[in-house]
């Protein structure tokens, strides 16, 4: 995975990346040519006392090294570029998959791994593609370079480069080869700190009035020793890598001088050409080595690439549709057609051969027991879902080819569980429609019963609102959450038990001010209470996941076993 | 690194090969760096407190400098005995003989100092990983156990996304820090010591040449320090804003989609990306030119030494082979220091890294429990026990606007009250206070006859379970979440639980049972069975005090029922404080307290209030309003909200509120039958239908 996501995502930078390459070769050929004119300076200057030379040549060496200095930091400039963009790019990759996969794929993978994919994973590559530019990129060059010119010095010792070099791969592929899988759990654990503090920042009121902080600092304790066992395995396996390299590299050396010597002594060899020798072995195991960081990198590298390969590869199982219809009648008229839903894998359909309709100025109730698929039916009319069986159809256009944002305008969902972002009230308000005035703010805030206590709070529409909506009550969130919706002004509103959390009397009078605000759009509300549905003009009775009974409430009481038996337990409660 | 390597081939020109950005390396040497310490204001104190946190690793860090100081030695013996090696072979050109046996011993001797050297790399590496991961784990238990001494508002006001970077990203990356500074700096700047040592001894002048390079390194990695620490601080910020956006956009992943926002969503995340790929891509250019600039020091001074040198050489003041020796040590030289350069560097992504998880640290923190032995009521936590009294309780979070107001109450064991009122009438802040999420900010709260301010936090709330209205199921099977009420709670006493809260039915529907995994985002279990699963959870803790916050709103009514009968029974002998919704589930509560605006405006039994007349029979007639009472129900709601619901300010739209709710007027008669009538917007337009049941 790791190869073709570089490839897909270097490739934008592809002249980036060829300026890092052309300054990386001429930094290493300086690298290369510095050693000759280091002797030269001493045995032709320092060594005859020829001051001129020294200063002749130290200048040459200066103008050279700055060269160098020019080139290096040119290469690490691009290459700090590179790298970051890449990191940059990976992230809003991901992140906007993320955006793009439905619910079920999201809870698939749960949101804390998600947000680890996309931040410490893409690191983790960034990380790789930094040092590669930086550094490794030279390394063939200096490689390339040492073993040509220790083939010039003598050949008849270049086997010992076939020996040496092979080895130290050896060595570092036998500690690599253990280290991708410590990678893969290393990764994963990381998700698992990350999950269980993120359970306890939002579960807090729960483990504090449980009383189980002990617990759950046992659990993350677990989780942290869990991550840091496996950190320091794989820490014991890196810390073999180096100081196998630097044996390699220096029993290489003694290996040099033992055969050299006797070359040296039978006349074959020169000294300074065995000596020149050893220098340039040395310089290509050097270059080796720092070639190892790749392999320290690419393992870790490889792994992150996977988990967000695994994050980029999967489909989403709502596509938009490429050539989008637009409904000829734009009414909100919105029709399951022998819908069908069930989790792949799943034993039997969470809803089979639902076939409603709801049409604009009225309203159409869904009631059932608990887990009879009234929040799966919710989700199919907001496509967050789609049927794995039938159509959803609003004015006559399948939702699966209608534009998204055709369908987003026309369909306002309030969901069972408001959830607000971090910001201001306006900011919530404004997040289906931004060019929302602050007077059409209000008048939806009034409808929802929730203009006063926003009135009330400090900064009004600019007071501010805390990640998930935490610093109002839950009643104040389904308020605002119901205000959300009526701002963006849909054809269709669809209400999860959207107000449960409200007492009676606000309840009833946001039911009314919503009949007499919204009076020609299409209502569906899934409900609990028959008491809040009696007057619908459609109900749709649930349950198991097939509609058991459809009709007015006195329709129903008749020949809808399930619904009189609704209705009777709620008699039954009240007396 | 190389300072390893026999005689390293790539001298003055050598590049960086522990580059300030290498990530992960392996262990080598301890102690922290002797580095020029840089300007900004925090980096100091936090630098120190960073390293403060190894104390804890004293002996093991002391052994790793002992490895590392016989490392360094080796490093330096072993290329000396090469280089007599390679003297045995020069002497041997020509007609000499070669002196096998010498080239042999120095060999073999070199080859067991190498040998030697590695294993104390490798031991010093092991040492050094377990010290770095030791301190990090210690890191992240102490952000952990941070949280829970935190005040509930602060965490409430958390960006979650921020806080968890904190606990990943940036306690990793000072891990990552710590490792390759650590490993290499006291390696470095022994090496440093060791080599100006050894130059002295050969010429002074010289020697003074090459410390030149010295104060130009420290000016170098100054001045690109100075510039870098900001970045990097604004790269670690950023990362956390970041993941802040990444993960409330995944976690109101719904949300966004439903209302047609990934674009802007996309767009608002890509404005952050850009910004932290500024801020990173400055920092790591800029550490990055530390190498290559330090470099360019050493050679300038490698220029310097051998003009000064060749003088020298001409004058007849030192050898040649003085000279080149020196050569030889003053490139052995500037490596460490340009190495020690980078680190410096390394070590300011690292500290900026520490000082966002030491700012959460110094965060402030819930007050103290009572140093002395807590105050205990007597007697024992479950029924029968339980007195609630509330004297004169107030609480506000801004002055001006008080949540409670001059509050007094009292529950006797066994009662249940109720809490009835508009939204933000301060009934949640009641619960609050009563578990001290939050503390009174007047009078007192006594449990039992005593002040439940004197008692430890955790004794108070293991006296008393709630039932919350968001449900928090956390990642597990059902079984341990149910058993999170209570620790040690057997199987037969979680599935009684389970059967209590009805949940055992459904539960036992499910493929896996009791062992199915359910999480925060699980499909597979309806809000109404979370709900239930919570419920369970209450009923295994078997407190003396129950408090229900709107717990059964999103169960549907058969379930209900079946909790409502369950709730009965666990209320028996309990003290219950209930926040309710529905006022029918209250009619049998011994106490009903009507909240409005902070204060209690009314209290006493249902039937008593009734005939009152007065906020609670409002609000009664105002849900329960039948036929018979029409147009009494419409002025009933009215004037209901406008009692009670004065806490929302709708006083002044009362005439509004009156028109706007004149639909309930139109009541399906059907309706009237059913408990909890609450307006049906189809009743409201009118075109409700006129069945009879």
């Amino acid at each position: 995975m790791l190869v073709p996501l570089l490839r897909q995502y270097l490739s934008p930078h592809r002249s980036l990346l060829i300026g890092v390459v052309v300054l990386q070769l001429l930094q290493s050929t300086a690298t290369l040519y510095l050693p000759r004119l280091n002797a030269d300076i001493i045995d032709r200057g320092v060594a005859t006392g020829d001051t001129g030379y020294i200063l002749r040549t130290g200048g040459v060496m200066l103008v050279i090294t700055l060269l160098q200095v020019v080139c290096a930091v040119g290469a690490v400039y691009l290459g700090a570029r590179t790298a970051m963009a890449v990191g940059r790019d990976l992230r809003a990759g991901v992140f906007g998959h993320v955006m793009d996969l439905s619910q079920r794929e999201v809870g698939r993978f749960g949101a804390p791994s998600l947000i680890t994919r996309c931040t410490n994973d893409v690191q983790q590559v960034q990380m790789l593609v930094l040092m590669v530019c930086t550094l490794l990129i030279s390394s063939p060059l200096l490689i390339v370079g040492g073993v040509v010119m220790a083939l010039r010095e003598d050949a008849g010792l270049s086997w010992l480069l076939l020996v040496a070099v092979p080895a130290l791969v050896v060595a570092i592929a036998a500690i690599m080869v253990r280290l991708g899988p410590l990678f893969r759990v290393l990764q994963g654990r990381v998700d698992t700190v990350n999950r269980v503090l993120r359970e306890q920042l939002t579960g807090i009121r729960v483990v504090r009035s449980f009383v189980r902080e002990g617990a759950e600092t046992r659990r993350f304790a677990a989780a942290n020793a869990d991550l840091t066992e496996t950190a320091m395995r794989t820490g014991r396996l890196f810390a073999l890598v180096f100081p196998v390299v630097t044996l390699v590299l220096n029993v290489a050396s003694v290996a040099v001088l033992w055969f050299g010597a006797a070359r040296v002594e039978s006349g074959d060899l020169q000294v300074g050409s065995l000596i020149a020798f050893l220098s340039y072995l040395v310089q290509i195991l050097v270059a080796v080595m720092m070639s190892t960081f790749l392999a320290i990198l690419a393992p870790r590298a490889a792994v992150s690439a996977d988990r967000i390969g695994e994050v980029l590869g999967t489909e989403p199982s709502v596509v938009l549709p490429t050539a989008p219809t637009t409904p000829a009648t734009s009414r909100g008229v919105v029709e399951l057609r022998d819908v069908t839903f069930a989790y792949p894998g799943a034993e039997r359909p969470v809803l089979s051969g639902i076939t409603c309709t709801a049409a604009p100025g009225e309203l159409t109730a869904v009631i059932g027991s608990t887990g009879a698929g009234k929040t799966t039916l919710v989700n199919l009319l907001g496509r967050l879902f789609d049927a794995t069986g039938g159509a959803v159809v609003l004015d006559g256009v399948d939702v699966r080819e209608l534009a998204d944002a055709e369908l987003r305008r026309r369909v306002g969902l309030v969901p069972q569980k408001a959830y607000l972002f971090a910001g201001t009230v306006a900011s919530n308000l404004r997040f289906g429609r931004p060019d929302a005035t602050d007077e059409e703010l209000w008048e939806a805030l009034r409808t929802a019963q929730a203009a006063d206590f926003v009135a009330a709070m400090p900064g009004g529409l600019d007071a501010p609102v805390a990640q998930g909506g935490t610093n109002v009550s839950g009643g104040q969130r389904q308020r605002l959450a119901i205000a959300r919706v009526l701002v963006l002004r849909p054809e269709v509103y669809v209400f999860d038990d959207a107000f449960s959390a409200l007492d009676t009397a606000t309840d009833a009078r946001v039911r009314a001010a919503l009949a007499a605000t919204v009076t020609d759009a299409t209502l569906v509300v899934v409900a609990q209470r028959v008491s809040t549905i009696v007057g619908a003009d459609r109900i749709v009775v649930l349950d198991g996941g097939v509609v058991v009974g459809q009709g007015r409430h006195d329709e129903l009481l008749g020949t809808c076993p399930t619904y009189a038996e609704i209705v009777a337990s709620q008699l039954e409660a009240a007396a | 690194m190389s300072g390893r390597a026999p005689a390293p081939a790539a001298p003055a020109g050598a590049p960086a090969q522990r580059p300030g950005g290498f990530r992960g390396g392996p262990g080598r040497g301890p102690m922290a760096m002797a580095g020029p310490v840089q300007k900004a204001a925090s980096f100091g104190p936090s630098f120190r407190r960073l390293i403060g946190r190894l104390t804890p690793h004293r002996g093991r860090l002391a052994v790793i400098t002992v490895l590392a100081v016989v490392s360094v030695a080796c490093s330096v013996v072993g290329p000396r005995l090469l280089g007599d090696a390679t003297d045995v072979v020069v002497a041997a050109v020509g007609p000499a003989v070669l002196d096998r046996g010498g080239l042999e011993r120095y060999l073999l001797a070199s080859v067991a100092v190498y040998v030697v050297s590695s294993v104390l790399l490798y031991g010093q590496g092991v040492l050094l990983n377990r010290v770095v991961q030791r301190t990090v784990q210690r890191l992240r238990s102490d952000v952990e156990d941070k949280v829970h001494r935190l005040p509930l508002s602060r965490v409430d006001s958390t960006q979650r996304g921020d806080l968890l970077s904190r606990v990943t990203n940036d306690i990793d990356n000072v891990s990552q820090s710590l490792q390759q500074t650590l490993s290499q700096a006291l390696t470095s700047v022994l090496t440093v010591v060791g080599v100006v040592a050894f130059m002295f001894s050969i010429s002074w002048e010289l020697a003074i040449v090459a410390l030149l390079a010295i104060p130009l390194t420290l000016a170098v990695t100054t001045v690109v320090a100075k510039r870098s620490q900001p970045l990097f601080t604004a790269q670690w910020r950023e990362t956390g804003i970041l993941n802040g956006q990444i993960e409330e956009a995944f976690t109101g992943h719904d949300v966004v989609t439903a209302f047609g926002r990934r674009e802007e969503v996309r767009a608002r995340f890509a404005s952050k990306n850009e910004e932290l790929f500024t801020a990173s891509a400055g920092a790591q250019f800029l550490s990055g030119t530390i190498m290559p600039a330090t470099t360019f020091v050493g050679n300038l001074v490698y220029v310097g030494i051998a003009v000064l040198g060749g003088t020298m050489v001409t004058n007849g003041s030192l050898s040649i082979g003085g000279v080149q020796a020196f050569i030889q040590y003053s490139r052995q030289f500037t490596q460490p220091l340009s190495q020690l350069g980078s680190m410096a560097n390394l070590l300011q992504s690292g500290v900026a890294s520490a000082e966002r998880v030491f700012e959460l640290l110094d965060e402030d923190e819930l007050s103290p429990e009572p140093a002395v032995e807590p105050a205990r009521p007597d007697g024992e936590t479950g029924p029968g026990a339980g007195r609630i009294e509330f004297e004169h309780v107030s609480f506000r979070y801004s002055p001006d606007r008080p949540l409670i107001d001059d509050l007094s109450f009292v529950a006797e064991p066994g009662q249940t009250v109720a809490v009835v009122g508009p939204t933000g009438a301060g009934k949640t802040t009641l619960v609050n206070l009563l578990l001290r999420f939050y503390e009174v900010g007047g009078g007192r709260i006594l449990l039992d006859g005593v002040d439940t301010a004197t008692m430890s936090r955790g004794d108070l709330r293991s006296r008393a379970a709630i039932v919350l209205q968001d449900t928090w199921l956390f990642s597990g099977t059902i079984r341990e979440n149910i058993a999170y009420g209570r620790p040690g709670a057997t199987d037969e006493e979680i599935v009684a639980a389970a059967r209590a809260a009805s949940v055992d039915r459904f539960v036992r529907s499910l493929p896996e049972g009791y062992d199915t995994h359910v999480d925060e985002d699980a499909t597979r279990v309806s809000a109404g069975e979370k709900q239930l699963i919570t419920i369970a959870r209450a009923f295994l803790a078997r407190p003396g005090v129950l408090v229900l916050d709107e717990a059964t709103s999103s169960v549907d009514t058969r379930t209900e029922r079946l909790v409502q009968q369950a709730m009965t029974e666990l209320r028996r002998d309990r003290t219950s404080l209930v926040i309710a919704h529905r006022l029918s589930t209250i009619r049998d509560a011994d106490l009903i307290l009507v909240m409005r605006d902070g204060r209690v405006v009314e209290q006493g039994r249902h039937e008593d209030l009734l005939a009152a007349q007065g906020a609670y029979a409002a609000l009664y007639h105002a849900q329960f309003a039948g036929p018979a009472v029409e147009g009494d129900a419409v002025e009933g709601d009215a004037v209901g909200v406008d009692a009670v619901g004065s806490g929302d300010g709708t006083g002044a739209d009362a005439g509004t509120t009156a028109e706007v709710t004149a639909g309930p007027a139109v009541l399906d008669p059907a309706a009237a039958s059913v408990t909890d009538v609450g307006s049906a917007p189809g009743a409201a337009r009118g075109d409700a239908p006129a069945g009879g049941s």
